[in-house]
């Protein structure tokens, strides 16, 4: 039978080197001692009855609220007082009473199960005080550094303000010069279609000059090769001997034919051979290059091939999207490589054009292009100063409306990365905007989130930040990652792990999320020991 | 081709048997009878024998009389070789033959022709073997368009009649997808009807996601058992899972019987509800031709008929003759019957550590953390991934300084790396299962390539045994267990995701070892966990595959579940039917395995799973974290009640498992084992027992606001054990529900001891006081068992170190009385309270201590409930004493 008749207990407070006795029943605290008297009946701290004190600690729980059986396991709610002494009190559950684990470093938790425990408070004391101490220092200069991070965070948002408002008002400016350019561009083209029309015109009539001389030439040449016996008649026999001219193409021109295509007449003197000529010249070769052969039907294959590329391509392509993920992206690097390879080799010879070159613009015309030239590129680079402009401010507007905290002190984290290289990956932090992962060794970026929102807390919302919607997992969610901020002098990704399936956790710490010092005691030493 | 060779045989239906009893090859010595039976078809003579087994159990063994060579017999799973009785034939004409099987007036009648047993009880027919001629042996042949079939085909006539078995496709191979099973032996399946007139419900042969009677399967697939890795298994369906026990439990007011089935190969059983067609045959036993009856029918690949036939009379009886054949469940540890954190995975040491420390933060008990597969290093088990994990010592330690405990896995598949010593050893000792064409069997599982070591081999599993040794595993300590998954074995790209039937294991194929294969590997392990502490230490090991005898070696759960509502419900009747063949150590992954639960399923299926015997959460690595202070104060806060309720609650987990190892009777019961005679138990599988005195009613509907639980027992009262309400048993009652707790009874007439003061893990409880809850039955009188011993080691069995009590309260007087007056175990433990219910306010209350000393005690009674609570006696546990109210 174990009755642990262990009512009171000594408790020894050492405080300024002084032992002071303060008698009390086991795991009780100071504050509650006057409730545990020893000369009355003690009533349960609910007021639920009252029993005799000989009734407290007795390791049989009395009271529903566990307070008659403070330093025994008797009750399932009950709670134990360490008092720690050069370190810090404690309540433990009072199941963890002489349950064989030292829990209080003053070991009065352990009075009767054997376990071997140290005290280890003035340890623990000291342990804490060194870095509550470092804490403090890292707390004092982060909050230092906070300082100025929102001075400069104030200012640059004031600069940035401003900036904008300049170039809202350089903006308009802008507009105006833009809209003035453009009329004296439109202006300017006018004049120079109309000279370039007239130029195209005069050289067109001038090409069908050329033509009609060269067709003539030909047609000269040709009643000369046609008139084998030079009698000035180019006769149906004479004809008769090109069979390319057959017209139902049967394979001879027979003499009827010939006859036919020389309007009935049996033969044609240079003059009637020019009603003749139209309807030989397209099909009449000429002897002197007769054994030229024909050319073949390239253009229709150099046409034809890309677009049945075309065609085809979306089936592989989506083939694969659904089979195999993978291997789809390398694939469609190689369909754009090919896209890009095809013209430049394929594209077909530019058909060469007998006729010479349009002769150059005339002076007056040319000075009208130039003119007209220099109006629009006067235009087109104001009109790209503007769109430059338009993006600065949505740039500047988008940085101003991010949160960054109450004092503007996360500023310094805009269009940032942090990285922190693990034994397998590289993380990197870019605050809001993305987190990512790459592997040391090779291979390609994962998304581990984009900027979501701050999530912390209620009452501190800015010690985690969320990123969401990152690359999709295998059978599993988006991946998304939790920063959690602590106060540090320096700005560093400190650690990431995977908790869950693709749910990641940075730590990073920031002087912008240092707290002022609570600062009362210049010398931490003293109540810590209370 | 079809899914399973075996299914040919279904095609067979039901008829005359071609086979029959030669009475004049009639053999018969003291404790066997045998004889020959022909197949009138094609002259096969197989040769059947007959056991009488002491405590009324009777085995029948069918084999080939002269097989070309010799065909598998199970080994290893019976204890030893059962113990016979004598027989005698009592009566023989030229038909038949009646042999006494002594007991009450039972006989068994042989019929020659055709050939049939029956079991009859005085008049009443009990089970007939072939009675609806589905006997089927398909013998070993020589493969025709060989040449050795030209030379043994001299040997006899009977390869005459063999040319009516024309060569059918699929006879000599087999392909199933793209796997090709060569099957050098031929088809050499087996098969057998029982028939069980008056019997209406069966149970048992596990492992299959689906109610607790079994379903009559005409019309569908039969039930199929056939160890497998099953991916995200499909509930009320008959196929295989992860286990294979072939017992099958019939039950009916008059009696309750068990057929076990010993075969290892894949086996599949037909069941079906006729009406009983006896009559001509036998003139002179009598049915009643309205008589409802169940036929089954057993069918397995290869190997031999060998079958014991159990005979009740009382489902304990069953449990009884099942355990002298096969053996109890082991005694685990208290702490494994304690809570379990488990997670594929926890990530590394920190992780380990982050999470026990969460349980202390929250206040919640747990007893083992588990490591998955990653904890490896690289899937090489025995080692450790040496950046997550490179001080497993200081991790053990740290768990050891919280008197917690740690789970690693080690399955079965070995990396193939010549880096890698357990490979090289294996390979190198031959110890590998081989494929068809004898080099060593390799098939892909997590570490990519592996080969599997052949633990139908002593040598090997002895070898096996000796790697859990403290110097062989490095960074293991005496608080690390294990948990083997993958045993089935599980060959990601083998056929149905297992290993190829015809790869050797020895001199036998893997088709005739299969479902033994996951029995092995948790013998070796357990074994290795006993060698390592040189016998001292009780061993925990988990396995996923098991076999009949299984529970000889540690728990077993349902494998990968999911955190659905019908996976919460159907754990009950899963374990239920483990408990039935002898495995009670069962449970399902709390939460569900795969797929992420909402709050409310995960606080009921701790509720649920708090009050079944293996209690462990578990979830993929894909899922969200779930620890249980994540869902919110609330849900915490529920589920930290919900554990505290089964660390109270321990003393009782773990009587009944000491009576479970003692005597084979399940902890988790179906209520028909208690009340055999109520025929509205028969069929419920929403509530269950626990050991006889506690019923259970689990909450598995979403958003439930109440439940029907029904009450059993005329006559008799339960007590809520939250409320302390009393009920009248023999009723069904509609309990309304919060989100609270689950509806739990304590039955009038029980005592049951707990722990009420819960710590963090039951190594910090194992000296804490006990309360003894007396629910009074409407007698006025109680019953309960104490057992305490040292919790953890042999020395219960070795030297007897226990205390075990007989708690009894009748005439107002409650009295301790020693069980083993020749144990001896000292215990700190004491008796802090009594709670007696359903009693009346007496005026004195004394205690009577051994030495003769009285005093009195003091005592509460709240009238409105009849409750009476007696203050502090004070009193060893282990020591006599008396209480007198007056």
């Amino acid at each position: 039978m174990t009755c642990l008749h262990l009512l009171l207990t000594l408790v020894f407070a050492v405080s300024l080197g002084t032992p002071v006795e303060i008698q009390r029943p086991r795991g009780v605290p100071l504050t509650k001692k006057q409730f545990y008297e020893e000369s009355k009946p003690f009533t349960c701290l609910d007021g639920s009855r009252t029993i005799p004190f000989d009734r407290v600690n007795d390791d049989y729980c009395d009271c529903k609220d566990g307070s008659d059986e403070p330093g025994t396991a008797a009750c399932p709610n009950g709670s134990f007082h360490c008092t720690n002494a050069g370190y810090r009190p404690m309540f433990i559950p009072s199941s963890r009473i002489n349950d064989g684990i030292c829990d209080c470093c003053d070991t009065t938790d352990e009075y009767n199960s054997g376990a071997k425990c140290e005290n280890t408070c003035k340890e623990l004391g000291r342990k804490e005080r060194e870095v509550l101490q470092k804490m403090a220092e890292i707390t004092k200069e982060g909050f230092l550094l906070k300082q100025q991070l929102i001075e400069e965070a104030k200012k640059g948002q004031q600069e940035k303000q401003s900036k904008v408002t300049d170039m809202q008002e350089n903006k308009k400016q802008l507009d105006e010069k833009v809209e003035a350019l453009r009329t004296v561009k439109e202006t300017a083209e006018q004049p120079e279609k109309e000279a370039k029309e007239r130029h195209l015109k005069a050289w067109e009539e001038q090409k069908a000059a050329i033509r009609l001389e060269k067709d003539k030439a030909k047609m000269a040449e040709t009643f000369l090769e046609l008139d084998d016996n030079a009698d000035g008649f180019v006769s149906v026999s004479e004809l008769q001997s090109h069979a390319e001219l057959d017209p139902d193409a049967d394979g001879t021109l027979t003499e009827i034919e010939a006859q036919g295509l020389m309007g009935g007449a049996e033969q044609v003197d240079t003059s009637t051979f020019e009603s003749v000529w139209p309807k030989i010249k397209d099909k009449y070769h000429s002897e002197s290059q007769a054994e030229e052969p024909a050319p073949v039907e390239t253009p229709p294959d150099e046409v034809k091939e890309p677009v049945v590329d075309n065609d085809s391509e979306p089936y592989p392509e989506d083939d694969i999207s659904e089979e195999e993920d993978e291997d789809d992206e390398d694939e469609d690097d190689y369909h754009e490589d090919d896209d890009k390879a095809q013209p430049t080799i394929k594209t077909p010879e530019k058909t060469h054009e007998d006729e010479e070159a349009m002769p150059p613009y005339d002076a007056d015309t040319q000075a009208l292009i130039d003119a007209a030239q220099k109006a629009r590129d006067d235009f087109e680079e104001a009109e790209k100063a503007l769109r430059e402009m338009d993006d600065q401010i949505r740039n500047i507007e988008k940085e101003l409306s991010f949160d960054f905290g109450p004092d503007a002190e996360f500023t310094y984290l805009y269009s940032q990365c942090y990285e922190l290289t693990t034994s397998e990956y590289i993380y990197r932090l870019c605050p809001f905007n993305r987190v990512s992962q790459k592997p040391k060794y090779g291979g390609s970026e994962t998304n581990l989130g984009t900027w979501g929102s701050w999530s912390g807390p209620e009452n501190n919302k800015y010690l985690l930040m969320k990123y969401e919607q990152g690359t999709g997992c295998w059978q599993g969610p988006n991946r998304s990652t939790t920063v959690k901020l602590t106060c540090g002098k320096e700005t560093v990704v400190t650690s990431t792990s995977e908790p869950s399936r693709c749910e990641y956790l940075m730590e990073f710490t920031t002087p912008a999320v240092c707290q002022e010092p609570a600062n009362i005691d210049p010398s931490p030493h003293d109540h810590v020991e209370l | 081709c079809d899914m399973s060779e075996v299914l040919r045989q279904r095609e067979l239906k039901p008829g005359q048997s071609p086979y029959r009893a030669l009475l004049d090859t009639l053999e018969l010595s003291n404790s066997r009878l045998s004889l020959q039976l022909i197949n009138d078809n094609n002259k096969v003579r197989l040769l059947l024998e007959l056991y009488r087994l002491q405590g009324n159990m009777t085995r029948v063994k069918i084999n080939e009389l002269k097989p070309l060579k010799p065909r598998y017999e199970v080994p290893d799973v019976l204890l030893s070789h059962p113990i016979t009785e004598a027989l005698s034939v009592v009566a023989q004409d030229e038909n038949s033959l009646v042999v006494s099987l002594g007991g009450k007036d039972q006989r068994l009648i042989l019929s020659a022709q055709p050939f049939r047993l029956d079991i009859v009880e005085g008049s009443q027919v009990l089970m007939s073997l072939n009675s609806r001629g589905l006997l089927a042996f398909e013998h070993l042949r020589t493969r025709k368009d060989t040449i050795s079939h030209k030379i043994s085909s001299t040997v006899g006539s009977m390869w005459d009649s063999l040319k009516k078995d024309d060569d059918k496709p699929g006879m000599w191979e087999e392909t199933f997808k793209s796997h090709t099973d060569s099957k050098p032996n031929g088809p050499t399946s087996i098969s057998l009807d029982f028939s069980l007139p008056g019997v209406e419900h069966v149970y048992g042969i596990p492992e299959h996601a689906d109610t607790l009677k079994l379903k009559n399967t005409d019309g569908s697939d039969p039930y199929r058992l056939y160890n497998l890795d099953v991916f995200q298994y499909e509930l009320h369906n008959p196929m295989a899972l992860y286990g294979a026990v072939p017992v099958l439990i019939s039950h009916s007011t008059d009696r309750t019987m068990g057929i076990f089935w010993l075969n290892a190969a894949e086996t599949w059983v037909d069941i079906s509800s006729n009406t009983t067609m006896f009559g001509k045959i036998l003139d002179f036993v009598q049915v009643s031709s309205e008589a409802p009856q169940t036929d089954v029918r057993w069918m397995s690949e290869s190997g031999i008929i060998d079958v014991f036939i159990m005979l009740g009379p009382k489902p304990a009886d069953v449990f009884t003759q099942y355990a002298s054949l096969t053996g109890t469940q082991s005694f685990p540890p208290l702490s494994a019957l304690a809570y379990h954190q488990c997670r594929w995975n926890y990530n590394d040491q920190e992780d380990v550590k982050t999470v026990d420390q969460g349980f202390d933060e929250h206040d919640i008990p747990y007893d083992f953390i588990w490591l998955d597969i990653e904890h490896a290093d690289g899937k090489r088990y025995f080692t450790w991934d040496p950046s997550k994990f490179p001080q497993p010592k200081e991790m053990l330690q740290g768990l050891m300084d919280k008197r917690r405990k740690l789970v690693a896995i080690v399955d079965p598949h070995i990396k193939v790396d010549s880096g890698y010593k357990i490979h090289n050893e294996i390979r190198s000792k031959n110890f590998y299962v081989k494929n068809k064409d004898g080099g060593d069997y390799e098939g892909w599982c997590w570490p990519g390539n592996a080969g599997y070591p052949d633990f139908t081999n002593p040598e090997m599993r002895t070898w096996w045994a000796s790697q859990f040794a403290y110097d062989q595993y490095e960074g293991s300590m005496e608080n690390q267990y294990i948990w083997n998954d993958m045993n089935e074995p599980s060959v990601f790209n083998g056929p149905e995701v297992t290993m190829h039937k015809d790869a050797l294991h020895g001199v036998w194929e893997h088709r005739d070892v299969h479902n033994l294969y996951g029995l092995y590997v948790q013998k070796a392990t357990a074994d290795g966990l006993i060698q390592r502490s040189e016998g001292v230490q009780r061993p925990f090991v988990l396995t996923r595959a098991f076999f009949a005898g299984s529970q000889r070696y540690g728990a077993v759960w349902t494998g990968d579940n999911a955190a659905e509502w019908g996976h919460l419900k159907i754990s009950i009747p899963m374990c239920l039917s483990l408990g039935l063949v002898g495995i009670s150590f069962c449970g399902a992954d709390v939460g569900g395995f795969f797929k992420h639960p909402s709050a409310e399923l995960l606080v009921r299926w701790y509720q649920a799973g708090a009050y079944q015997p293996f209690f462990r959460a578990h979830a993929h690595i894909d899922t969200p974290r779930r620890e249980p202070w994540l869902f919110g104060p609330e849900n915490t806060a529920l589920i930290r009640e919900a554990i505290r309720q089964r660390y109270a609650l321990l003393p009782y987990w773990y009587q009944l498992f000491y009576n479970a190892h003692r005597t084979g009777q399940p902890v988790m019961r179906p209520l028909w084992v208690e009340y055999p005679d109520d025929f509205a138990t028969f069929s419920i599988e929403d509530e269950y027992l626990i050991g006889k005195d506690l019923l259970v009613h689990p909450v598995t509907d979403e958003g439930a606001t109440g439940v029907t639980a029904y009450l059993p027992g005329k006559g008799e009262v339960w007590y809520d054990v939250h409320t302390f309400q009393k009920h009248d048993g023999d009723q069904s009652l509609y309990i309304p529900v919060t989100m609270s707790s689950i509806p739990v009874f304590q039955r009038g007439g029980s005592i049951i001891c707990r722990k009420d003061r819960v710590r963090r893990s039951s190594s910090c409880m194992e000296n804490d006081p006990y309360t003894l809850y007396v629910a009074l039955g409407s007698q006025g009188s109680a019953e309960g068992e104490l057992y305490i011993d040292d919790f953890h080691t042999f020395s219960f069995e070795e030297a007897k170190q226990f205390v075990h009590r007989r708690l009894s309260f009748s005439a107002n007087t409650l009295s301790s009385r020693n069980l083993a007056p020749d144990s001896q175990f000292s215990t700190a433990s004491w008796i802090e309270k009594i709670v007696i219910f359903g009693g009346s306010q007496p005026s004195s209350a004394t205690l009577k201590s051994a030495d003769g000393t009285e005093s009195a005690l003091e005592f509460e009674f709240d009238s409105t409930l009849a409750v009476l609570t007696l203050r502090k006696p004070g009193v060893n546990a282990a020591a006599d004493w008396t209480i007198v109210l007056r």
